[in-house]
């Protein structure tokens, strides 16, 4: 991927709403040809981003820069970027076609050509044979197709897609996902895609923005922002993890949970207090006698590929992930590589995540559920119930 | 499903109970009239069958000199008049339709009831209200002294006689529209402005289009009223006569066979008015 051109910087970028901070001093680039998401929990400023990139927002501070000019003032149908809308935002008076030609009748092109480029739009987002049909009668998945044909028609620099896979169920979000991929390689359009579902987010991007209370807490490529979380909030947030206070004994050298153990980080200082993370499907499960860490298990749930198993180890509750099968109240080893260790600096999230103490399938889900509807009123939600002791 | 189409047809007859004294209200009172309607406008005194009344309606002349029949000619003012307060209304009303549409909340209320607040008072009253206002030695002329301007002719005129009707008919064009704008899905409008509408587009490509329902039933409440108008025209119009003041003179002189026959060619005229506009506008959401 050519990562030379810079399409789109934001710089020192704050804005509050009803005196309440939502963006504090964003710095981001966005290069030509990437899939870069923005991923954070409902209130996390992810959308206002988004709108202040579209223009439906303006910053109280900072600059908005497009191709090297300055364009926090430019409105937004001068913008040569255009969005996805959440609920898709079709015209209910104007047919299929007729959506998808919208941007190009404005922009007077040749009728033949606006047919043609409807034509082979709507090939794109296979929805050929469907030009007459009323957007009403269209299924949700249908829908978003048009709204993604409509938003590329006129070959925008930059396609902005605010959560618009939200609306969908789980097997035509994961179609979607893989045609939305598709398209983007083959348009060669950049896309900013907003979500607060990690997994999509690694799944499609080329980097991701992790975002908390208005901050970037990491940027990064996919595979970086798994395997080398800056703080405790984004090790938590992208998948599971087990996250413990250690200390920096040396270089290679951390203590925690009782125990010394080598691993592969360097460069912090002798004694550094540091946040330990390590992924529940890291550690390997040995006989006690063997074992690193000992500990006894106090729950087991089968999910298919593997068992999450959560074992006390000396009042912390650690969350595993193995195929080996290990009853409760078996007292059990663990086992941990090296480079299965992660060493973070400590941060204003410390201590808030990464124990699974009050862990629970019910609790994980109703936390999910929460935050969506938090996200339809547009409130900002509290990042994770699953942290609450 | 037995059950269930018992359930229904038992929703059903209630449903139809419900109806029951509507439906009686309406044969009363809108149906048989309107029988009555044509009955005497094909009938004679002594009710036999005939086509005089309606051929006096295009063919009575008060003078030979006139060209046109003196009824058309009527007809065709009222149409007149009635359209340009149409317009007029139309013109002040969608705008401010779309003003309180987006206000807040609080906005909207207040604002809504200073549109209606002229309705609660008698309808007379307004009119001689405007007389006041509009004569030749009346309160608009001497504003205009005190500016150093006029005065200026307007009672008696057919300028008076739109001012009147706007200023009745406005709020039944304000009130549809502000509903259907109310409703509109404000992302569609961010949705056109990203898709390179500048805020004219907008409104000519997206709020129009979409606020046309509205349209129509505001246009329909007023223009066929201001059709049908009568007193307003006699007062602020200097004793015009407007085609409902034709009817209302006619009744009033017992010729219920010629008041018939001019009601009943209005509202053939005014049903192809309507359906016209309302073919038109199924033509162009479709398009």
């Amino acid at each position: 991927m050519n990562k030379a051109k810079k399409i789109i910087e934001l710089k020192n970028i704050s804005k509050s709403f009803d005196g309440q901070k939502v963006l504090d001093n964003i710095n981001l680039y966005i290069y030509d040809n990437e899939f870069l998401t923005l991923l954070g929990p409902s209130g996390c400023g992810k959308t206002t981003t988004l709108r202040i990139i579209g223009g439906f927002e303006s910053a109280d501070e900072g600059d908005v820069i497009f191709l090297g000019d300055r364009i926090n003032d430019m409105p937004p149908h001068k913008r040569n970027v255009n969005t996805v809308f959440q609920r898709y935002a079709l015209f209910p008076h104007l047919n299929v076609f007729e959506n998808v030609a919208f941007p190009l009748r404005e922009k007077k092109v040749p009728k033949a050509e606006i047919n043609e480029r409807v034509t082979e739009m709507l090939k794109l987002v296979a929805l050929a044979g469907f030009e007459k049909r009323s957007v009403n009668s269209l299924s949700g998945g249908q829908q978003q197709r048009v709204a993604i044909a409509r938003a590329l028609v006129s070959k925008p620099s930059v396609l902005l897609l605010d959560e618009p896979l939200a609306a969908l169920d789980l097997k035509l979000r994961k179609d979607m996902q893989q045609e939305l991929k598709k398209i983007q390689k083959a348009t060669g359009i950049t896309f900013v895609f907003v979500t607060h579902d990690q997994e999509e987010a690694l799944s499609m991007s080329d980097t991701v923005v992790v975002m908390s209370e208005g901050r970037i807490q990491q940027i990064g490529t996919p595979v970086d922002i798994y395997n080398e979380p800056k703080n405790a909030f984004v090790a938590d947030f992208i998948g599971e993890s087990n996250i413990l206070d250690g200390v920096m004994l040396r270089d290679r050298k951390v203590s925690f949970a009782g125990h010394v153990f080598d691993c592969v980080d360097s460069g912090f200082e002798l004694k550094e207090p540091v946040d330990v993370v390590v992924r529940p499907e890291d550690v390997d499960i040995v006989p006690e006698e063997k074992g690193m860490l000992k500990g006894v298990v106090t729950s087991v749930t089968f999910l298919g590929v593997h068992y999450e198993i959560i074992v006390d180890i000396d009042g912390f509750k650690w969350m595993i992930q193995t195929t080996d099968f290990v009853d409760v109240d078996e007292h059990i080893g663990l086992y941990i590589e090296p480079d299965a260790i992660h060493i973070m600096h400590k941060s204003e999230y410390s201590g808030m995540f990464g124990d699974y103490s009050s862990f629970s399938m019910e609790l994980d889900e109703i936390g999910e559920l929460e935050e969506e509807n938090l996200e339809e009123l547009g409130e900002a939600a509290a990042p994770e119930s699953e942290a609450d002791t | 499903m037995k059950k269930k189409n018992a359930v229904s047809s038992r929703n059903g007859l209630i449903q139809r109970m419900l109806l029951t004294p509507y439906s009686v209200w309406a044969l009363l009172f809108i149906v048989v009239p309107l029988f009555f309607i044509a009955f005497y406008a094909f009938t004679d005194s002594q009710m036999h069958f005939t086509l005089d009344n309606m051929r006096k309606v295009f063919t009575y002349r008060i003078s030979d000199e006139q060209t046109v029949p003196y009824y058309v000619m009527v007809f065709g003012k009222s149409f007149k008049l009635a359209v340009i307060s149409t317009l007029i209304c139309l013109l002040l009303g969608y705008p401010f339709a779309y003003r309180i549409a987006h206000a807040s909340a609080k906005v909207q209320s207040i604002l809504i009831t200073v549109i209606m607040i002229p309705m609660w008072m008698n309808f007379l009253i307004r009119t001689y209200a405007w007389m006041v206002i509009l004569q030749d030695k009346g309160i608009l002329n001497s504003g205009l002294a005190l500016l150093g301007l006029g005065p200026i002719h307007v009672i008696g005129t057919e300028t008076a006689v739109i001012i009147g009707m706007v200023y009745d008919y406005l709020p039944y064009m304000i009130l549809p529209i502000y509903s259907v704008m109310a409703k509109m899905d404000y992302k569609l409008l961010e949705a056109a402005k990203d898709l390179g509408c500048n805020s004219f587009g907008v409104l000519r490509r997206v709020i129009w289009p979409l606020s046309l329902p509205g349209v129509i039933s505001g246009v329909n409440m007023v223009l066929i009223p201001s059709v049908s108008t009568f007193y307003i025209s006699q007062k602020l119009g200097g004793k015009m006569k407007l085609i409902g003041d034709e009817i209302e003179e006619k009744y009033a002189n017992f010729d219920f066979n010629g008041a018939a026959a001019i009601a009943f060619i209005m509202m053939v005229l005014l049903l192809v008015v309507m359906a016209l506009l309302q073919h038109r506008a199924t033509k162009r959401s479709v398009a």
